[in-house]
């Protein structure tokens, strides 16, 4: 059994601003297991940014434990708090690297903080920039980089001082698709290579399919559902999981009477041709109103919204034929 | 112009100069730490406390609003005990330099508002103390700007030792007053102007310059 990175219990933060209270985070309670590649995911201002900083506590709690490997981080003194923070790097959507300084030099400063002899950081500095991949670019200044560059260079500056966890808030979100992959791939290799525990906040659904091993949902504070990405993926529980994983249907039934459902099946059944089973089986027709499939960690997953007959005898009909087949089916409100 | 008018004016010169880089300096050493002090100490700043920057944003706010003139005359007793004497050059030094302090202390204070937030939370994830983030971070950053406050700082103490004339400070300033002013030589007084003149333009170019080459 692996170890718990960090372990949250009750975790509640709340601001107070001019007398008036808000909640960022209520009871979240979660774990993070060592070597694995975990998600946070939420729409923008659900809470994520503000609990991936309670990890490091760039915010303290207001109530409840964060604990990384076994030590309550409220409880750390100033210094030792620094002293642990070396173990947590962290990179940023806006990259945070410093302008006035070369790319080289940028790389060496969490070794300068942590008191590493200037020959010796040098080396490690450019051994970091060769993981990157940006080797020539040791004496640029960032801004004469692209976006996905400084990124590497923001990553090479957090691997420096052999951290425990990286901790990436909306790193991919100023990044287009093409480099955003690449950046994941980097991720990924990292992860795999050197057994670095990953945290990634995240509003893409794209980033959590594409290398995530595990997800929490954060909605309006709650953490909505956690769990590994497939199950999450296949089998949203929580209304929150729905919404992201499922975009927005903006079909309505063509009569009133008319139910829609969404049927997931995994990479096994997308082969089988179950709508033409339904039909020469029960000789009842569904209208297929949207369908798309997905990849998450290289198996397919696909869903469709299905709109049922309207005689309640046949709906029930339809939903247990899917059902029987091995489907998971869940029943679609059209103000969802 | 007399010989005797072209070397006073000459050595005003010098004397304009030496007051401008001392002044400038020793303000520095002053009002850079204060305008870090105020800076960090503002809300939601690294070391938020609002107790010492209210004390001390006040002090600057009070000792700025003083008209330099009135200033010049109220710290006569205070430069006759630093410099043992109230007129001349390095007499002038002295009020130059208080009453340069503020203006550097609220313009480095400004330029550090300009460091993008997202510095200062990179170094503190990293276990940056607050020192090294303002020393290694926060300072670098602001490198440029700092410069470009500072030509507009030095041409202000520039403008300012020229007022010191008035109380029998050396410089530019005082030949203007003395010859141009109260004796109507008119030639003297614009010779003088257009020389502050050159001499601010300068300043402000080469500050200019060097924030344009600092800025990568």
């Amino acid at each position: 059994m692996s170890e718990n990175v960090y372990t949250l219990t009750n975790v509640y933060k709340t601001y107070r601003n001019d007398g008036k209270e808000f909640e960022a985070l209520k009871d979240v309670s979660l774990e993070v297991r060592e070597g694995e590649i975990f998600g946070i995911i939420g729409m923008s201002g659900a809470g994520k940014s503000t609990l991936v900083r309670t990890l490091n506590r760039l915010e303290e709690v207001s109530s409840g434990k964060v604990e990384f490997y076994g030590r309550d981080l409220a409880e750390l003194k100033q210094k030792e708090l620094r002293e642990v923070r070396h173990d947590i790097s962290m990179i940023f959507q806006s990259f945070n690297l410093l302008n006035q300084r070369t790319v080289i030099e940028n790389i060496e400063q969490p070794l300068r903080i942590a008191g590493v002899p200037r020959r010796e950081r040098r080396d490690k500095a450019r051994e970091m920039l060769k993981v990157v991949g940006l080797e020539a670019k040791e004496n640029e200044y960032p801004t004469r980089l692209s976006g996905g560059q400084k990124q590497r260079v923001a990553i090479a500056r957090a691997l420096a001082a052999d951290p425990k966890v990286l901790l990436c808030d909306e790193a991919t979100s100023a990044l287009d698709p093409k480099i955003t992959g690449e950046i994941l791939d980097l991720l990924k290799v990292i992860n795999e290579e050197r057994k670095l525990t990953i945290i990634i906040i995240t509003h893409e659904m794209s980033v959590v399919e594409k290398i995530c091993d595990r997800v929490a949902i954060i909605d309006e504070g709650n953490l909505a559902e956690v769990g590994d990405v497939k199950d999450v993926f296949s089998n949203p529980r929580s209304k929150a999981a729905k919404k992201l994983v499922f975009p927005s249907n903006p079909f309505d039934p063509s009569s009133p009477d008319g139910k829609l459902i969404r049927i997931v099946f995994d990479g096994l059944r997308a082969s089988e041709p179950f709508i033409a089973n339904l039909v020469e089986q029960t000789g009842l027709k569904v209208n297929i109103l949207s369908a798309n499939t997905r990849s998450v960690g290289g198996i397919g997953y696909g869903q469709m919204v299905l709109e049922l007959p309207a005689d309640p005898a046949d709906q029930k009909a339809v939903v247990d034929f899917f059902k029987a087949g091995g489907l998971a089916v869940s029943e679609v409100n059209t103000y969802e | 112009m007399s010989d005797y008018i072209i070397n006073t004016i000459i050595s005003g010169v010098w004397e304009t100069l030496i007051m401008t880089f001392f002044a400038s300096l020793f303000s520095y050493v002053v009002g850079l730490p204060l305008g870090v002090l105020l800076y960090v100490t503002s809300r939601g700043r690294l070391l938020e406390n609002r107790a010492v920057n209210i004390v001390f944003g006040t002090i600057v706010n009070v000792m700025r609003s003083l008209p330099f003139l009135i200033l010049l005359v109220l710290l006569i007793p205070f430069t006759r005990l630093v410099t043992g004497s109230s007129i001349g050059t390095v007499a002038s030094i002295v009020p130059l330099t208080v009453g340069a302090i503020p203006i550097v202390a609220r313009m480095v204070e400004s330029s550090l508002c300009e460091v993008q937030p997202g510095i200062i939370e990179a170094a503190t994830s990293m276990g940056a103390s607050p020192l090294y983030t303002v020393l290694h971070f926060i300072l670098p950053e602001a490198t440029p700007s700092l410069i470009h406050g500072g030509a507009i700082n030095v041409a202000t103490v520039l403008g300012y030792s020229a007022m010191a004339g008035v109380i029998g400070g050396g410089g530019l300033g005082a030949i203007a007053l003395q010859y141009g002013y109260y004796r109507y030589q008119s030639d003297v007084m614009w010779t003088t102007v257009t020389l502050l003149v050159i001499m601010v333009m300068v300043i402000q170019e080469v500050g200019t310059l060097l924030a344009k080459k600092k800025r990568k």
